[in-house]
Formats: structure tokens, C-alpha cells, sequence
């Protein structure tokens, strides 16, 4: 009569997850692709000339998540052939309709005109330099015209900035709403929250950022080249202060439902105590979120010498990660693993070579870093000193 | 005898063929019920009266065998709740009740059964949150879902705070109770109300003013389950006790 | 003029891409979305035909009682009156349809009556019920009681009620 993996009473059909690891991986890299691109934007928008070096490199970095982002979702889809529905007949009132469109519009209309127009001049150089086949790839990106010329490129800078004036929107739009299709389910006390798109909101601008930062430090190594630490110092008091905002806003959230202590609270808070202990306590919040916040504090706090810096930096950067990923865990599973009864708790099983499994958990994650190396041969976001 | 035996089963067939329908209408003074049915006539809901149910399973079994349920889901289960006075109840649903419950519930603690469906919100989560219009409420009010156009996404699933909803393993969509639609639609009840031995399940419609539920809700008092979800459940319970989730 | 023309054509083409791809998705949608799409909602109206035609298995009490007459008044009259016919005997729709092709078993009494008889302290209290083992001594159920009415008008009955 016992179920394996059950504690207490489950209703029949809750006993096994809906939504797997996949579905952490979703939040976790559109998270990404938003925090990259709000980070670029800083440079376009906000003037913030520091982070400079670092503009075209998150800009392909957003790309190369964004690429992938939709793909776990449909390995996911009972039925993925259909998956064209949602364009075809979205559903007005439901929260997951809108993705596709949001989808598509921050990837055309946003990622890649922003893209296209900033490498166009090294478009155009190499579609005249290049040999073989690699020049009519390059042919084909300048979508037909030569012209670099002063005027051009003066309206191409408006269009632009226009493009990521309604860009920085977009982003919000894109991750606060994957906030939304968890915070509006109102039958799930872990998920349903105001807070929740807000959270996952700054949650992917530290993530992103933090991503950028490591990409931009370990590019910079592989090409040999000095890290600019005037960039680097300035992503990381971004760093600092966007994962300051997320971490007091995930805080305002735990001690408003202890405090309220509603129906569901006791039920999560031994979900927390157990199942969760690990990947919520030690992982999310010890790891992944106080020990970088220290890290970072420290480097705001005190004069460091630059390579202990950067060593940080980066130590930090990765922990984030780590913590933010732990994050998206405990709130798509976590908010699997308990009754809506408040009666018992179950336990999530994943498969390793299943079609969501282990397995291709890890080769959606790798590709973004596969798509982000073509991206860096195809359109080299390296900034050339003579030509800067 | 005979004659009426071979009447009515040639009748079933008949409801098939609209030119032949009219000669079973003369016959049996009744209108076949797929062609008479008029979805915008009916509300469809459910009646549980838990001081009549007796844990049984046959619904639930009734349930599987109509409507083809995989083994380990369900479109309709029966808990067993055991409830102190104080502290937490304790619920059991052995697969669901397929098979009854087999051990007794202890003798000094209240405990009741409580059969579970879909409650066929009038304002159900759900239908709110699929993405392509693969589930809806029908103009007869049943929650359904098409099988030929639900992605398997299971939004809905995660927004049922029932937990009525799973994806079949064998069709790859949400799956859920669909209130018998196919029976209630030609005038049968659903397979779950059949086969009820004590009553404890009544199919209803609301619109049907001569439909005994009028009655009932005028001298009874009656509950829904997790009244402040605010889905207006058309199942409603008489004699639900608190503890019951 | 000219010049500002020229300077701006570079952006024509992925304009029309874009516009284009937004032609070619809207006449798409309208050639695809199903016809019945909207009828009535936001779903596709032929669903609700479909899922009517689905296949009964249980033909329901009405069926039963236009052959069966005979037993249903027995039923009818007895502590039975409200447990439908397939409710013990199982789905019987085929049945009803060629009843010679399909003829139904009869239930195993040793476990049937009891998923409804044997005690439990959750059932409600007026409803009968006893502990098998005890109540019987191995015997069949159906050696003492008339499944379509088991209640026995015996003297004892007054005195414990074990026998309704």
C-alpha cells in the first residue's frame, strides 16, 4: 500500500512530477539571455562606458542561450508536433500563450537587428575579405548592401538604439513573465506570488550577468589577452547590487509567509526542513547566494590587489550560477514535491538517458557554449584597439 | 418479450441513422437523445453525499472501465480520511480505491470516505491556463479536453488544485474526468453514478427544473471543495467535514 | 534626398523580411486553424461531437429493467432497490446490444459482496455491514441471502439485525 518515494497522503495523480528538470533548464536560460542582454543594454542605453568591452560579447551570449531556450520546452511537449498551436490559436488568458510571441518578437525584432546591425561593418569587411565558401556566408548576412558609409552607420546607430531602447522592456518582459507563468498559479502556495516574476526578474539579470563576466574572463584568457579591470570591476558592482535587490526581495517573500503562516505553511516549511534542505539551504541560499554576496562585498568594501580581484570575481560569478540554477530547481521541483492536499510529499526521479533525462538536461545546457563559440568565429566581438 | 428486446436493440442503432430515428420516436414516444440533446438545456454537475458512501471502489473501477483509464491514474478515486481532534488527519486512497479499501480504519477515530472527480468549475484554472484552447468548459458546462489538439504541457495539471488532471501515458495529452459526457449527452448517467450502490453519487443538472437537486440544496446544507480557490465547483458535497482537502 | 534614401536602404530588406514573415505566418494561421475553431469558445467546436461518440460499456439501469423486468421488481421491492444492475454484474453493453453474443458471467459473490459489507468504521452507521469471516463461517453469502433481495424475514432479524 505504501508508494516508494511517498510520505503521507498524495492525490493519486500528484504522486509523479509534471515538469522536470527541463523545465528548470527554461527559466534558467531565458534568466540568461535576459540578464545578457540587460547588461549590454547598459553600455547602449546607460551610457556606461565601462562595460564596453563586454557589449558585443553579451550580446552573442544572449543570442546563443536564446537559440536554445525554446528547446527544452518542446522536448518536453507531450505532443512537440503541435507545439505550433500556440501561435495558431493562443489562449488569451493563459500566462504560457504569450511565450511564443514574446519569443519571437525578442528574437527577431530585438536580438538579431541589434546584432546585425552592430557587427554590419565587419559583415561587410569580411564578405569582400573572405575566401571560399565563408565569404558567401558573410554575403548572405549583409542582406544585400555594401554600404558602411558614415551616414549609413549614423542611422544604423539610431535604429539601434532605438532597438534596444525597446529592448530593455522586452527582456523584462521576457523573464518577468516566465515569473508570471508560475506566480499566477494560484493552486500552488510555493509559486503563486506577486513577487515571484519580480524575483525571477532580477534572479536573471544576476545570472546573466554573472555569465557574461565568466565568458568575458575565460575569452580573454584563451586569447591571451589582459582583462580590462575597469570593465570587469564595474560588472561586478552590478553584480553586487542587482544580487543585493534579488537576494532582499527573496527574503521579503520567506519571512512574509512565515510571518502569515497560512494553511500551506506548515506543509512547505517541513518540505524546506527536508527534501528541499539540500538544495534550497545549503546550495541556493549558503552557496549560492551569501557566500558570492560576501565575496562581493568584500571587493566593495576593501582594496583588494587586482588578480586576487578578478580570482574573486570570478569565484563568485560561478557560485551565482550555480546558486541561480539551485534556485530555478527549488521552485519548479520544490513546488512539485508537496501535496496540494497538505498531507504528504513525493519525490521527484530523474531518468538519465530518458528523453527528460540527466542526459539531454546537459547537452541542452552545453549548446548554448557550442552555438556562443560559432557565433564568436563567425562575428569576432573583439574590439580592435586601432580600429576602436 | 422478445420483441421488445430486439426493439430496443435495433433502436441503438438507430440513433445513428436520423430517417430511422423518427420511426423509433413513433414507437417510443422519445425523441433519440443524440438528436434531441440541446447543449444550451443542461448545466451538468454532481451531487456526493458522504454519509452515504460506503468506500467501495466501484465507482472508481466503473470509472476505468468506461472511459479506459491507465492503470495508476484517475479520473475519479475515493480517500479514506481519518481525522483526531486534534492534529493532522490522516488519508489513505489505496490506488485510488480501485479495489476498496482492505484494511479497516481504526474504530475510535472519526473517519468517513470522500469520492473525488473532476469538480467541473465554472471558473476553472485549467481552462484559464492552456496555451492553445485544448481544454474548455462546454456550453452544457463539463470541462473537457480534445485529444487531438492538447500539446501535453500540463499547465492544466499543475493548475488543478484538485489534482484531477494527469498526462496519459498512452495518448500523451491531459487527461481528466469528463463527466460521462458521451453517456449524459444521450441521456444515461455517468459510469460513476451507475454503478454507486447507496446514491452517494447523483448526477445533476442545474437547468433541469425538475431535477431533485432543487429540492435537496432548498433543505440542505452543502460545501465545495476549497470554496476560497474561488472555481465554482458544480460538484458539491453534503455532509463534507473540515478537514477534508 | 537621394542620398538619405540610399543611406536608409540597407534596412529595407531586413524590414521586409520581418513584415514578410508576418504575412506568411497570418495566411498560415487562417489556411490551418481548424474550421469548427471558436464555434462556441476558445476550442475547437467538432471536440465536443467527438468525444460523444465515444462507446458506452455500461447500458445503464433503464436498459436492464426493458428485458429484465422480472428480477427489477424483485430488486425493486427489496434492501437492493438502489444498486443499478451492472453495478454488480459489470459492464453490459455489449450485451444489451446482441444478447445472445454476449453473455454476461455471474459475479464472484465471495468477493463482491463483501467490498460493500465487510465493517469498517468509516462506512456510516446505518448502512449494513459485518465482519466476513465472523458472519459466515466460510459459508457463500448467497447460501442464506437472495442477492436481488437479501434481506431475511426471519424471527432472529428483530432481535440483532445481522440479517438485513
Amino acid at each position: 500500500m505504501m508508494i516508494p518515494g511517498v510520505d503521507g497522503f498524495m492525490y493519486p495523480n500528484e504522486v509523479e512530477l509534471q515538469w522536470s528538470v527541463l523545465i528548470v533548464l527554461y527559466p534558467y536560460i531565458t534568466g540568461l539571455v535576459a540578464g545578457a542582454f540587460i547588461l549590454a543594454s547598459l553600455e547602449r542605453v546607460f551610457k556606461v562606458e565601462a562595460v564596453r568591452p563586454t557589449y558585443r560579447l553579451a550580446l552573442l551570449t544572449a543570442l546563443a542561450f536564446l537559440l536554445v531556450a525554446p528547446l527544452p520546452l518542446q522536448l518536453h511537449l507531450g505532443h512537440p508536433e503541435r507545439s505550433i498551436e500556440m501561435y495558431l490559436t493562443p489562449h488569451r488568458s493563459s500566462a504560457m500563450a504569450m511565450f511564443g510571441f514574446v519569443y519571437l518578437w525578442y528574437l527577431t525584432v530585438v536580438l538579431l537587428v541589434e546584432i546585425w546591425l552592430e557587427f554590419r561593418p565587419d559583415i561587410v569587411r569580411m564578405a569582400q575579405t573572405a575566401k571560399g565558401w565563408t565569404r558567401l556566408v558573410y554575403k548572405v548576412l549583409t542582406l544585400g548592401s555594401m554600404n558602411v558609409s558614415p551616414a549609413a552607420r549614423a542611422i544604423d546607430e539610431k535604429v539601434g538604439y532605438f532597438v534596444t531602447v525597446v529592448g530593455v522592456p522586452s527582456a523584462f518582459l521576457l523573464h518577468g513573465y516566465v515569473g508570471f507563468i508560475f506566480g499566477s498559479v494560484k493552486a500552488n502556495p510555493w509559486w503563486s506570488s506577486p513577487l515571484m516574476p519580480v524575483v525571477f526578474l532580477f534572479s536573471a539579470m544576476v545570472s546573466g550577468i554573472a555569465a557574461v563576466l565568466v565568458l568575458y574572463v575565460a575569452a580573454m584568457k584563451v586569447r591571451k589577452t589582459p582583462v580590462d579591470m575597469r570593465c570587469v570591476d564595474t560588472i561586478a558592482k552590478y553584480l553586487f547590487y542587482m544580487f543585493m535587490i534579488d537576494f532582499s526581495l527573496e527574503m521579503l517573500d520567506l519571512v512574509h509567509r512565515i510571518y502569515e503562516s497560512d494553511e500551506s505553511f506548515r506543509s512547505l516549511d517541513f518540505m524546506v526542513h527536508t527534501r528541499l534542505w539540500f538544495s534550497q539551504v545549503i546550495l541556493q541560499i549558503c552557496l549560492g547566494t551569501l557566500l558570492p554576496l560576501a565575496l562581493l562585498a568584500i571587493t566593495q568594501l576593501w582594496r583588494v590587489a587586482e588578480g586576487k580581484r578578478r580570482l574573486m570575481y570570478v569565484v563568485a560569478s560561478c557560485l551565482t550560477l550555480v546558486g541561480i540554477f539551485a534556485m530555478r530547481w527549488n521552485v519548479v521541483i520544490g513546488g512539485q514535491l508537496f501535496s496540494k492536499s497538505f498531507l504528504g510529499y513525493t519525490s521527484y526521479k530523474m531518468g538519465f538517458a530518458t528523453r527528460e533525462g540527466l542526459l539531454p538536461a546537459i547537452a541542452l545546457m552545453l549548446l548554448p557554449f557550442l552555438i556562443f563559440w560559432v557565433l564568436v568565429k563567425l562575428l569576432p566581438p573583439w574590439l580592435k584597439r586601432e580600429t576602436a | 418479450m422478445m420483441t421488445r428486446r430486439d426493439l430496443f436493440r435495433i433502436g441503438g442503432k438507430m440513433l445513428v441513422l436520423a430517417s430511422v430515428g423518427a420511426t423509433l420516436e413513433e414507437i417510443t414516444g422519445a425523441a433519440p437523445a443524440s438528436e434531441a440533446y440541446k447543449m444550451a438545456d443542461h448545466w451538468w454537475g454532481m451531487l456526493i453525499d458522504i454519509d452515504k458512501c460506503i468506500g467501495c471502489g466501484n465507482c472508481v473501477r466503473a470509472c476505468s472501465k468506461e472511459n479506459n483509464v491507465p492503470n495508476g491514474y484517475f479520473r475519479t478515486w475515493v480517500e479514506r480520511y481519518e481525522v483526531p481532534e486534534e492534529g493532522q488527519p490522516k488519508v489513505e486512497s489505496p490506488d485510488g480505491a480501485m479495489n476498496g479499501f482492505p484494511l479497516p480504519a481504526p474504530a475510535n477515530v472519526k473517519s468517513f470516505f470522500v469520492p473525488k472527480l473532476c469538480n467541473h468549475c465554472a471558473d476553472s484554472p485549467c481552462v484559464q491556463v492552456c496555451p492553445v484552447g485544448a481544454t474548455f468548459l462546454s456550453p452544457d458546462g463539463v470541462v473537457l479536453v480534445d485529444q487531438t489538439y492538447c500539446l501535453g504541457c500540463r499547465y492544466c495539471v499543475q493548475a488543478c488544485p484538485y489534482g484531477c488532471r494527469f498526462l496519459n501515458p498512452e495518448t500523451n495529452t491531459a487527461d481528466k474526468c469528463t463527466l460521462c459526457y458521451h453517456r449524459i449527452t444521450q441521456g444515461l448517467t455517468t459510469a460513476c453514478c451507475e454503478n454507486c450502490p447507496t446514491g452517494a453519487r447523483q448526477l445533476v443538472d442545474f437547468k433541469n427544473p425538475k431535477d431533485p437537486i432543487h429540492e435537496f440544496l432548498r433543505h440542505n446544507k452543502v460545501q465545495v471543495l476549497k470554496p476560497y480557490m474561488a472555481t465554482e465547483p458544480k460538484v458539491k458535497y453534503h455532509d463534507l467535514d473540515g478537514a477534508v482537502r | 534626398m537621394r542620398r538619405f534614401l540610399q543611406d536608409w536602404a540597407h534596412l529595407l530588406l531586413p524590414a521586409g523580411v520581418l513584415i514578410a514573415g508576418l504575412g506568411v505566418f497570418l495566411v498560415i494561421r487562417a489556411a490551418v486553424v481548424p474550421k469548427s475553431f471558436g464555434e462556441y469558445g476558445h476550442y475547437r467546436g467538432a471536440a465536443l461531437e467527438m468525444i460523444r461518440q465515444k462507446p458506452v460499456s455500461y447500458a445503464g439501469q433503464d436498459m436492464c429493467v426493458m428485458c429484465h423486468d422480472d428480477q427489477a421488481k424483485v430488486k425493486a421491492a427489496g434492501k437492493h432497490a438502489t444498486v443499478h444492475c451492472e453495478a454488480c454484474h459489470g459492464p453490459l453493453a455489449k450485451h444489451a446490444e446482441d444478447p445472445a453474443a454476449n453473455v454476461p458471467k455471474l459475479p464472484d459473490v465471495a468477493v463482491l459482496c463483501k467490498r460493500c459489507h465487510e465493517q469498517d468504521p468509516a462506512k456510516p452507521s446505518w448502512f449494513p455491514q459485518v465482519v466476513t469471516a465472523e458472519h459466515s463461517g466460510g459459508m457463500k453469502c448467497t447460501e442464506c441471502h437472495q442477492p436481488h433481495s437479501p434481506h431475511i424475514a426471519t424471527e432472529a432479524d428483530a432481535g440483532s439485525g445481522r440479517g438485513k
